[in-house]
């Protein structure tokens, strides 16, 4: 089968454990369900033939569930509002999305095959990238070398993001303490 | 050291101080491996983050703190942002270009081969490590306190 046929599978599997995830009351079952989704990503990134990007996102969906099973399972965060459905408003949504969709249909047809055209930059980067940089891992060869700035930013991005948590955390500490003080 | 009355029980414990290990040393191995093999520097340090919260959620969090200095891995994580940075103007000094790969190449497929990529890849699992751990520990630290309090 080819690679589409199966991505179609994975993404309604995704779509089904969304929903799940919204439905359900139980919050721990809701949880495992949005697990399901990352785990839909990774496998259809292996599909994809981009284990890099599986092996980060299978992890990061592990690190993900950790911190959401320990924040929400033991506490009552949730509260539990009745939902409001308003049918006709639930209805119009649909027929306009069902209307998007069957008006859209030409163009797919118009869409390249898939994996093509294989872009100017992107041909460089696979026929000189090993020569230019020395790094086999092609991913690793354009993160590091060729787009090096880009994940200079993204390293900021995680700095600054440490710091805001400390820095708000640490302040709330110091809040708690005086009020006890006092 | 083994305060049974905090984290999970004996078996979970046992279990951890054998597989901890394993876990460490794979997210070496694909840091140290990541121009060769998939995985590379991000995915290395998500792994070690991991392992730390594994030790974390197994013997809780005040045993964790004697044997972790927490102090110094948020040194340690500033120090690898900052000798990214330092990296990068290296390479203006050496090589003419903000963090141009200015160290020789090396024979493809050899651990030491493509110039910075392996010491950039070091500084970003370092860096991923322990800002992610120490967002857990940081958001973990404040969800007992409040338990604690009511």
């Amino acid at each position: 089968m080819p690679v589409e046929t199966w991505l179609t599978f994975i993404l309604g599997f995704m779509i089904l454990g969304s929903i799940i995830a919204l439905e359900i009351r139980d919050i721990l079952s809701s949880i495992v369900a949005i697990g399901v989704v990352g785990l839909g990503v990774s496998v259809a990134f292996l599909f994809l033939q981009a284990p890099d990007l599986a092996i980060v996102q299978f992890l990061f969906e592990i690190f993900a569930l950790i911190i959401l099973v320990r924040a929400f399972v033991k506490k009552d965060y949730h509260i539990e509002t009745p939902a409001r459905v308003n049918g006709f408003i639930v209805a119009i949504s649909l027929l306009v999305l069902i209307a998007v969709f069957v008006s859209s249909v030409s163009v797919f047809k118009l869409l390249p095959p898939f994996g093509q055209p294989l872009f100017e930059t992107s041909r460089h980067y696979v026929t000189h990238g090993t020569q230019e940089t020395g790094a086999v891992n092609l991913v690793t060869a354009i993160i590091l070398d060729y787009r090096a700035y880009d994940t200079l930013g993204e390293v900021t991005v995680l700095f600054t993001a440490i710091l805001g948590t400390i820095t708000i955390l640490r302040i709330r500490k110091g809040k708690d303490a005086g009020r006890k003080g006092t | 050291m083994n305060n049974p009355k905090q984290g999970m029980t004996l078996i979970v414990k046992t279990v951890t101080r054998v597989t901890v290990w394993l876990i460490v040393l794979y997210g070496i191995y694909l840091i140290l491996h990541g121009h060769l093999t998939p995985g590379g520097g991000f995915g290395g340090g998500v792994i070690l983050a991991l392992a730390f919260l594994n030790i974390m959620l197994a013997y809780g969090r005040e045993t964790t703190q004697k044997w972790l200095n927490i102090k110094f891995l948020e040194d340690i994580e500033a120090v690898s942002a900052t000798l990214f940075l330092f990296m990068g103007l290296l390479g203006i000094a050496l090589g003419g270009h903000f963090l141009i790969n200015f160290l020789p190449k090396g024979s493809p497929h050899s651990l030491l081969s493509a110039g910075n990529i392996p010491i950039l890849n070091v500084l970003i699992g370092v860096k991923v490590a322990m800002s992610l751990f120490l967002v857990v520990w940081v958001l973990a630290g404040l969800h007992e306190e409040e338990g604690g309090q009511s």
